[in-house]
C-alpha cells in the first residue's frame, strides 16, 4: 500500500507541474501570438501591463474570472456547462503520456539509484495512440458546445468542426503509419530514442511525405489558420464558442493553446528528433542519466517546441483562411489517398534497403 | 480488496450506471452522451485485462467514430426532450418487441457465459499485446483479415449510395 | 499492465478535476445579473429567429459514416505497421491487397463525386 501511496503522490506532483506549464504556456503563447502578429502587422501589440507587456496574459485571466457567466436562456444548462470541462479536460490529460526528457536517475540518501521518468506515464505501449483517441474525444467539447447554446451561430461552428476534426483525423493517423513502420512501437519514448545520433536520422529526411501530411492534419486538428473555420470571425461569429462568457470562454481558449502546444509536440516527438540535439549527445561528455543531461535535453526540446510555435503564428499571419468545401476536399481527396501512398512508398523503400 | 479489485468495480460501476442511463433517460441526448461513459468504462475493463490495444481502440472506433455519428443523428432529430414512445397500439407493439428481444439476448448471454471456455491464469506477466496481435493477424489470421477489407469495401458502397440516392 | 496505467486514471482524475474547477470557480466568482436581452443568443442583434436546432445538411452525417469505415481501416492496419520489419514481404502484399480494396471503395466514390462538399 505504501508503494500504492507514493506512486499516487509522484503522479499527482507530476501532475500540477504539467498543469502549472499548461496554464503558464497558454499564457506564454497568448503573449507570442499578440507580439508576433503585431510584429508582422506593424503594430506594437500589448505594452501596458508590465514590462514589454509581459504581464498582459494573466490581466486577462483575471478578467475572464470576474467577467459575468450567461447562460442563454434557451441553452442546455448541464451540456452547456459541460462542454468546456471536456475540452479542457481532454487538453490537460494528453500530456500524460508524453515523455520530455530521456529518464534521469537520482541517487538517494541511502546509495540507492531511484530512476524518474520525465513525464506522467511515457512508456505506455499505446503512447501514441492514446493521443490520438483523446484527441477524437476532444470532439465532443465542441460539438456539445455548439448544440448546448441553441444559437445558429454555434451549432454550425460545432458541427463544422466535428466533421473538420474527424475528417483530418484520418490523415493523422494513416500518416503515422509509415514512422510506426520505420520505427516499430507506438511508444513515444522509443520513437524518439530511435531517432538518436545525427540529425539525418530524424525521421523527417525519413518520412518528408508523411511529415506534410501529419503538419496539415495537425494544422486541422488544432483548429488554427488556415483552417480555422470552426470560429471563422467574419463568417460565424465565434464559432461554438459564441455563447459562452468569462471563464467558460477562457477554457476553451486555453485548451485551444494547449493543444496547440500538443501539436506542435507531437511534431517535434515524431519528425525532430524529440530532446535529442542535432549531433550525438555523446559530444557534450555528460553521463547518461545524469541531470546535467536532462537540463540540455529539456532545453532542447522547449527551444524545438518555440520554433514550432512561432512557425504555427506565423503561418496564420500568411496563409488566407480555406473555404469549408475546400478544407473537405483536401482532407478526402488529396491528403487521404497521399497517405495511402505514403504507406506503400516507404513499405516497398525498406524492403529494397 | 486489492487495488485491482478496486479498479474493477469502478470501472464496471460506470459501465452499468451508464448503460442504465442511456436506456432509462427521457432526454436522448443524455442517452447518447452517457454512452460515452459506457464506452469509456469497457475500454478501462479492457486494459484492465491486459487487452490495452483492443481498449484503445474501443476508444478509437466507438468513441472517435460511432459515436459521433449517433450523435449527429441525435442532433438531426428536432424533437430531443420527453420523447414518447408508448402511443397507442404501436408503442405497445413497441414494448412487446423490445421484451422478447431482450429476454433472448439475455439468455443467448447467460449461455454463452455458463458454457465458455473461460482462461482462468494468472494474467501478471503479459505485455506488450500489440506486436503479438499485429503477428497473428498477419500470419494465421490473414484470410479474415482480407474479409475484413471487403466487409468495410461494402459498407463504404453502401453508405455511398444511401447517401447520394436524393440527390 | 496495471502498474503502467494505474499513473494514467490517476492522470484522467487529476486532469478533469481540474477543468471541473475552473468551470465552478467561474460559475462563484463572476457577478450573476442576467437579464432578458442578456439571456437571449447572438444573432447579430436581431431578435432570435426560430430554433437553432433545426434540421441541417446530412453530409455532415455522410462524413461520419466514411470516417468510421476509414477509422476501421487506420487501427487494421497499426498492429502490422509496429511488426513491420519483423513480418517480411508476405504480410506487406497482404496489407496492399488490403488498402486496394478499400481503395476500389474510395476509387468508386470520388469518380461519382462525393467525398466533396458542393
Amino acid at each position: 500500500m505504501n508503494d500504492l501511496l507514493l506512486t499516487i503522490i509522484e503522479v499527482l506532483i507530476k501532475g500540477m507541474v504539467l498543469v502549472t506549464f499548461i496554464l503558464l504556456g497558454a499564457a506564454v503563447q497568448v503573449y507570442l501570438e499578440r507580439k508576433i502578429s503585431a510584429f508582422i502587422q506593424g503594430r506594437i501589440g500589448p505594452n501596458r501591463a508590465g514590462p514589454f507587456g509581459l504581464l498582459q496574459p494573466f490581466a486577462d485571466v483575471i478578467k475572464l474570472f470576474m467577467k459575468e457567466d450567461i447562460f442563454p436562456k434557451l441553452a442546455f444548462k448541464r451540456f452547456h456547462q459541460f462542454a468546456p470541462v471536456i475540452s479542457m479536460g481532454i487538453a490537460i490529460v494528453v500530456y500524460a503520456v508524453i515523455p520530455f526528457a530521456d529518464p534521469v536517475k537520482i541517487t538517494m540518501a541511502d546509495g540507492t539509484v531511484k530512476e524518474i521518468v520525465m513525464g506522467v506515464a511515457p512508456n505506455l505501449n499505446i503512447g501514441i495512440l492514446f493521443i490520438l483517441a483523446m484527441t477524437s474525444v476532444g470532439v465532443y467539447g465542441l460539438t456539445l458546445a455548439g448544440w448546448s447554446s441553441n444559437s445558429k451561430y454555434s451549432l454550425l461552428g460545432g458541427l463544422r468542426s466535428a466533421a473538420q476534426m474527424i475528417s483530418y483525423e484520418l490523415s493523422m493517423g494513416l500518416a503515422i503509419i509509415g514512422v510506426l513502420m520505420i520505427c516499430g512501437s507506438f511508444s513515444l519514448s522509443d520513437i524518439v530514442t530511435h531517432q538518436k545520433g545525427w540529425f539525418w536520422h530524424w525521421n523527417i529526411f525519413a518520412q518528408p511525405l508523411a511529415f506534410i501530411i501529419f503538419m496539415v492534419s495537425s494544422f486541422a486538428e488544432m483548429n488554427r489558420t488556415p483552417f480555422d473555420l470552426p470560429e471563422a470571425e467574419p463568417e460565424l461569429v465565434g464559432g461554438y464558442n459564441t455563447e459562452y462568457s468569462g471563464m467558460k470562454f477562457g477554457m476553451f481558449f486555453l485548451a485551444e493553446y494547449s493543444n496547440m502546444a500538443t501539436g506542435s509536440i507531437l511534431l517535434i516527438l515524431l519528425f525532430f528528433g524529440g530532446w535529442h540535439l542535432p549531433f550525438p549527445q555523446e559530444w557534450l561528455g555528460l553521463q547518461t542519466g545524469s541531470i546535467a543531461l536532462g537540463i540540455v535535453q529539456l532545453a532542447v526540446f522547449l527551444f524545438k517546441l518555440l520554433a514550432v510555435i512561432f512557425f504555427i503564428i506565423w503561418v496564420r499571419w500568411t496563409v488566407p483562411r480555406f473555404r469549408y468545401d475546400q478544407l473537405m476536399h483536401m482532407g478526402w481527396r488529396m491528403l487521404l489517398p497521399l497517405a495511402l501512398l505514403n504507406i506503400a512508398v516507404t513499405g516497398i523503400i525498406l524492403f529494397i534497403i | 480488496m486489492d487495488l485491482f479489485e478496486i479498479i474493477f468495480y469502478f470501472f464496471a460501476a460506470i459501465v452499468l450506471v451508464s448503460a442504465l442511463v442511456v436506456v432509462l433517460s427521457k432526454n436522448i441526448m443524455y442517452s447518447a452522451f452517457s454512452l460515452l461513459f459506457t464506452f469509456f468504462g469497457v475500454a478501462g475493463l479492457f486494459v484492465l485485462l491486459n487487452a490495452d490495444f483492443v481498449g484503445i481502440t474501443q476508444i478509437m472506433v466507438y468513441v472517435g467514430g460511432i459515436l459521433v455519428l449517433i450523435i449527429f443523428g441525435v442532433m438531426i432529430t428536432t424533437k430531443v426532450t420527453g420523447v414518447d414512445i408508448k402511443e397507442g397500439i404501436s408503442g405497445k407493439l413497441q414494448y412487446a418487441g423490445a421484451g422478447i428481444i431482450t429476454l433472448l439476448t439475455a439468455i443467448f448471454l447467460s449461455l454463452m457465459f455458463i458454457n465458455g471456455k473461460w482462461i482462468t491464469g494468472s494474467s501478471t506477466d503479459v505485455h506488450a499485446t500489440i506486436h503479438q496481435i499485429g503477428t497473428l493477424l498477419m500470419t494465421k489470421y490473414i484470410l479474415a483479415f482480407e474479409a475484413a477489407a471487403i466487409l468495410l469495401l461494402i459498407a463504404f458502397i453502401g453508405a455511398a449510395l444511401i447517401g447520394r440516392r436524393k440527390a | 499492465m496495471l502498474e503502467a496505467y494505474f499513473p494514467l486514471i490517476i492522470m484522467v482524475v487529476f486532469g478533469f478535476a481540474v477543468a471541473f474547477i475552473f468551470m465552478l470557480l467561474s460559475q462563484w466568482l463572476g457577478a450573476r445579473r442576467g437579464t432578458k436581452e442578456k439571456q437571449t443568443v447572438y444573432e447579430s442583434g436581431m431578435v432570435p429567429y426560430g430554433n437553432a436546432r433545426e434540421r441541417f445538411s446530412v453530409k455532415f452525417y455522410l462524413v461520419a459514416v466514411s470516417f468510421i469505415v476509414f477509422d476501421i481501416e487506420v487501427v487494421f492496419l497499426y498492429p502490422w505497421a509496429i511488426q513491420f520489419k519483423e513480418l517480411g514481404i508476405v504480410p506487406f502484399i497482404a496489407v496492399l491487397i488490403f488498402i486496394a480494396i478499400l481503395f476500389i471503395g474510395y476509387f468508386y466514390e470520388y469518380k461519382k463525386g462525393g467525398l466533396k462538399w458542393d
